[in-house]
Formats: structure tokens, sequence, C-alpha cells
């Protein structure tokens, strides 16, 4: 067993925290503003688009561990960054590597994972989240095409990305709701589209939150992503990834917290001494330091797994219901620690505490893992074989130029 | 164009740095990073090499730990590294420095332009430079903040130096030691790619044996080391009702302790 992140991890890590550090006062001014921070073409400049993918896909040949390491970074820096990955990487390019054919590889995924075109997931419904089969949305077969009719809403990069993946209904009539369920590439420049942001939002104010809506668009038959009636499997598939990333970046957040209240507490007096000296400020930095060991070590685990081609639901929900359970409780004690100034956007906690309570909602709401860990322990859910299972890590074929 | 950077290891500029007990420098647990400098020559020497075609190889002086600067230039996109170590080396100034130094550019061979940082932030002396421009018997431009020419064939090189004045244009000829200061521009990241790389490469130790020299001669000491002594300072609010009255005050207060 051995806990050493790789030279290259730690090379990763040093590089993308830098690039956090250039990205902090734009995002500062743009959450305040509450529009989207223009910070995607300079991560796309850097190959951060392409962490998690292979070279010969366009991606920089990087395991997934480095992409858990990259979303810890970004979500320390603002959740906003972390979650273009967790779209444009986890749950649109990486769906379609692990489930696209060669043509659908070459011609979506290698300018995905190049950052030439921006990817996002459209799964969630106006109506529909955490009860996923039972989405309305519809695919109708027309020949050589579907023709998708319906609406997205709560999407990450609505209206930012080129592509998306979307999984709607194909067969009404199936005899189980999930099993009518089929998922497609599609280009979110088709005629019949229409989409735009979400304003208002209590957090990720500096990143982009929307609507799809979808009318009449034609979607060629060639962009189905594995068979027709295997969408819900893609789907959950593709939730392993998200939560994955979301695990990373919440730990992120449970870090920034813990630094941002060590500073803080060492300079700020009271009584004639640091606040860092009260025991019950102690106790809230304990409380963080050992949530961010213990989120840390949980993400970490499911990135392994992944490298080793071993499944992650279980560990990747694990680590999600964790990591944002435990960064909202950091961030909210991070605002307690600063008083009166955390409570404004002088300081970073309150933006902290803004992003980390969306968490607990998207990538599978925290009572919906709550279940699926007890279903496990129970012995009532199990991991079947996939008709496809998620390509292990191996450097050489990874980095083959 | 066959370049060569010089690069060092220095703790992080955010570790507090002290003089221990028994009279060391300590810097803590805090990171070791490629002197913050040594980043602008880097990407000078990579825009040259860019620019010009050839290869840079990046070279240090020091223990293991010298690859953690190695390593960031490579994966900046140097193409090969050098390390030189050697026991008799346990002991040094900014002239035996730069006496090892220029026995790797002759060592090298055939090189062009070598690249320093504008100093090293631990040391902070700025001497090595020169000192090695001059032991090779090469033309030296310090501060260097752009080249308007590099001319490889007709082995010219004008640049720009940063001076207090301004700006000072100066021409010399190729081979040319250089010192890069931060008005260049900003260094890139490292890419992914050069990452990968770096993490995996093997980086050769050179040692005076390889270089050909004997251990040179160490004159500057530094007989005993000491913390600064601790800055008192006292923070006074000036009050008055009017935003003109706190504003004379301030400056009658200026005048009075010859801040001006």
């Amino acid at each position: 067993m051995d806990f050493a992140l790789s030279k290259e991890h730690q090379m990763v890590v040093d590089m993308v925290r830098r690039f956090g550090a250039e990205a902090v006062p734009v995002i500062r001014e743009y959450d305040r503003k509450h529009e989207p921070a223009p910070l995607i073409p300079r991560m796309a400049e850097l190959g951060i688009l392409g962490v998690g993918i292979p070279v010969k896909y366009g991606g920089q040949g990087l395991d997934y561990i480095s992409l858990g390491l990259v979303c810890e970074e970004l979500e320390a820096a603002d959740s906003t960054l972390r979650v273009v990955m967790s779209v444009h990487m986890g749950l649109c390019a990486q769906t379609i590597f692990h489930w696209g054919t060669e043509e659908q590889k070459q011609k979506y995924l290698v300018p995905l994972a190049k950052g030439e075109k921006i990817g996002c997931g459209a799964f969630t419904e106006p109506g529909h989240g955490s009860d996923f089969a039972h989405i309305q949305m519809t695919g109708r077969r027309e020949g050589d095409y579907y023709i998708l009719n319906g609406e997205k809403m709560w999407i990450s990069l609505a209206s930012l990305a080129d592509y998306a993946i979307v999984t709607v209904r194909t067969n009404p009539e199936a005899e189980k709701p999930h099993r009518g369920l089929s998922t497609f590439i599609v280009d979110l420049h088709s005629p019949g589209i229409k989409r735009g942001d979400i304003k208002g939002k209590l957090g990720v104010r500096a990143g982009s939150t929307g609507w799809i809506a979808f009318q009449d668009v034609k979607v060629p038959v060639e962009n189905r992503l594995g068979e027709e009636g295997e969408g819900f499997k893609i789907t959950m598939s593709a939730f392993d990834r998200g939560r994955y990333t979301v695990a990373a970046g919440a730990t992120g957040l449970i870090r920034a917290s813990l630094e941002a209240s060590v500073r803080y507490a060492r300079e700020r007096e009271t009584f004639g001494v640091p606040i860092a000296q009260h025991q019950l400020i102690k106790q809230k930095i304990a409380h963080m330091a050992r949530d961010y060991e213990m989120a840390r070590a949980l993400y970490l685990q499911a990135g392994w797994q992944m490298n080793q081609g071993s499944r992650a639901t279980r560990m990747a929900s694990m680590a999600k219901w964790f990591a944002t359970e435990a960064s909202f409780r950091a961030a909210s004690e991070a605002v307690q620690i600063h008083g009166a100034y955390g409570y404004s956007d002088e300081y970073d906690v309150e933006r902290y505490l803004r992003n980390a309570r969306g968490a607990m909602i998207y990538e599978g709401s925290n009572e919906i893992h709550t279940l699926i860990q007890a279903d496990y322990a129970l012995g009532y859910r199990r991991d079947k074989p996939l008709r496809l299972e998620l390509p292990p890590y191996d450097p050489e074929e990874w980095q083959e130029e | 164009m066959k370049i060569v950077v010089f690069v060092k290891v220095t703790p992080d500029t955010a570790a507090t740095v002290k003089v221990d007990e028994s009279g060391k420098v300590t810097w803590g647990d805090a990171p070791l990073v490629l002197n913050p400098w040594d980043e602008y020559a880097v990407e000078a020497a990579l825009q040259t090499k860019e620019a010009h075609g050839g290869s840079v190889t990046v070279v240090s002086m020091g223990d293991e730990s010298a690859l953690e600067a190695i390593r960031r230039a490579l994966a900046m996109g140097c193409n090969d590294a050098i390390r030189i170590e050697d026991p008799a080396l346990a002991e040094d100034d900014s002239l035996s420095t730069a006496k090892v130094l220029a026995a790797a550019v002759n060592k090298i061979g055939d090189v062009d332009m070598v690249f320093f940082g504008r100093q090293a932030i631990d040391g902070d002396t700025g001497l090595t430079p020169p000192q090695t421009a001059r032991l090779l018997g090469w033309p030296y431009i310090g501060l260097v903040s752009a080249f308007r020419e590099i001319d490889p064939d007709g082995k010219k090189l004008t640049a720009e130096r940063t001076i207090e004045e301004g700006r000072q244009v100066l021409s010399t000829q190729l081979p040319a030691v250089v010192s890069v200061a931060k008005d260049f521009g900003e260094p890139r990241y490292p890419s992914f790619m050069g990452i990968r790389k770096a993490a995996r490469a093997k980086v050769p130790v050179w040692s005076l044996a390889d270089l050909g020299i004997e251990a040179p001669a160490v004159k500057v000491r530094l007989p005993e080391l000491m913390n600064p002594p601790k800055r008192e300072v006292q923070c006074e609010f000036i009050e008055g009702d009017t935003p003109e009255e706190i504003a004379e005050k301030l400056a009658d207060k200026i005048l009075a302790e010859k801040v001006l």
C-alpha cells in the first residue's frame, strides 16, 4: 500500500494551484456581478480540459487520480472552476470515452479533450432529478434520425457548451420505465434548441447554470451512445464520474475553509490572545482538518479504483456524500470563525458557504446517497457488470503519442 | 542555437526563513521551488529557442533537491537537463559556483547563449551570472527585459536592459551570457505533457571529475548569521473634523518624521 502521490501528480497539483491563484480575483469580480467568469478558454489553453483522457483522443494522458487532484485544486479556488470539469470531463467527455464508438470518439471526444469544444451533461428535468427513471423528454425515431422534444433544467454550462450528453425516453411502452431511456450526443448549435442561464442562484454565481429546451431537434442515429434502451445505465455511469469530481472538489473546499480559518484565527485577537488559542475555535479547526483528510482518502480511493478498472460506484457515492456534507460544515464554521467579517464578501468564506450548499443537492442529493450506502451495506444493492466497462488507466496506452 | 539556462532551487517565497539556535538558516518544512527569478530566465531561453530553433539545456548545481527546480524547467519545455553534484562542493561562494558553471558550459560545448535569473532569492548576491561570463571570456548583459535582435548566423545580439533611469539598449556578439529581469514577461505554466516527461526524466549527474576541474577555492565565508532585529511598529490614527484637516495633520506628521 502506498499513500504517496507520484512526482507527476505533485506537479499537476502545483500547476493547477497556480492557475487557481490566478483565477480567484476574476472569480470574486464575476461572483459579485452574478455572471459567468470568462476562464474556460484559459483552462483549455493550459490543457486542464483534457485531464482524464488518453493522448490519442486529444487528452493529456493523465489518470483518474489526476482528475480528482485537479478538481480539488480548482474548487479550493472556486466551485465554478470545478463544475466545468465535472460536466465537461466527468459527464460528457468521459462518457463518450466509456461508451462511444471509435467514430464518435474521433468526432466528439478529440475536440472536447483538446478544449476546442465544451461539453456538458443534460439529464435533470424541471420535474425529475432524483427520480431519473421517470424523465419526460422524448426521442422519437424517424428513419435515420431521432426527434428530440422536451426540456432539461439545472444544467451546468447550459449556455456555454457546444455538445451535451442527453438522455431521453425513446420507448414509452417499456415494461420498466428505466429501460425505455436512450442517450445521445447532441450538438447544442442544432436548430430547435433554445437555452439560457438561471439567475438568482444561492451559489456558483460565477458559473453558468441553466436550461435547454428542445423542439423537434433532429439527432442522427449515429449520435446515439450505446444501444437503444441503455440510457439509464449510461447516465448512471456518467454520474459515477460526476460524483467523483464533486467529491474531490468538495475536498478542496474543505481545505480552502480550513486554510482561511487558520490564517484568520492566528491573526485575529480577542481577550488579549489570538482566537486560535480559544478551545472552541480549535475544535472547529480540528473538525475541518479531520474532515479534509477523510474526504481526500475517500475520493482518492475512488480514483484508484477507476485507475485499476474496478467499479467505483459505491466509493464515488460515499465520497460525494461525505465530502459535500463536510464542506458545507467547514464553510459554515469558517464563516463563524471570521465573525461579522465572514458574513461579507470582503473574505472568501461567505462564497465558500454559498457554493458548498448546491453540491448537497446535485449529482445525487445526499438523501439519495444515504439510501445507496444503506442498500449496499444491507445487501439490497450490488453492482452488476456493464456491457462496456470504463477503460482502466494504462500509462503506456494513455500516453502514447 | 544551443542554449543553456542555469537554475537554482530555493525555499518557497511564502516560507518563513530564519536563523535557528545552532546558527543555521532554516525554513521549516516549506517546500523548495525553482528560484522565482529563474522562471523568467527559463521563459526567455524557451522563447529564444522557439524563435531560432535549437535546444535548451537546464543545468543546476546541488544535491537531489535541485531536481525540484530542474523538473519545473523541464515541464516548462526545456529539452534536457544536467545536475552537478560533488562532495567537494559542500561549501561554495558565488565565484566558486561560477567556476563550476563555466566548466559545465565548456563541457557542453558550442553553446551560443547562457541564461540566468537576475539573482537567487536565498543568497541574493546576483554575482554568479557576470562572474560566469567573465570566466568564459564572453560578453554579459544583465537585467535583460527584451531582445531586439538575436542573429545566430551573424553572431549578434541586441537586448534591452532595465536600469533605474529607464531602458538601455546594448549590442554585443554571441556567444554571450545574459541575466533576465522580471519585465521580460510572465513565465509560462508547465504543460501537462511537459509534466509527464519531467516526472520521468532521468537527469545525468556530473561531478567535478566529469567537468575536469578541481574544487574551486571558496573565498567568501559567512562566519555568523543572525536574524534581523525585530521591527517595532506603532500605528497612529490621525483624526480631524474634515478630510482637509486630516490631510494637513498627516502632511505635517510626514514632514516632522522626515519621511519626505
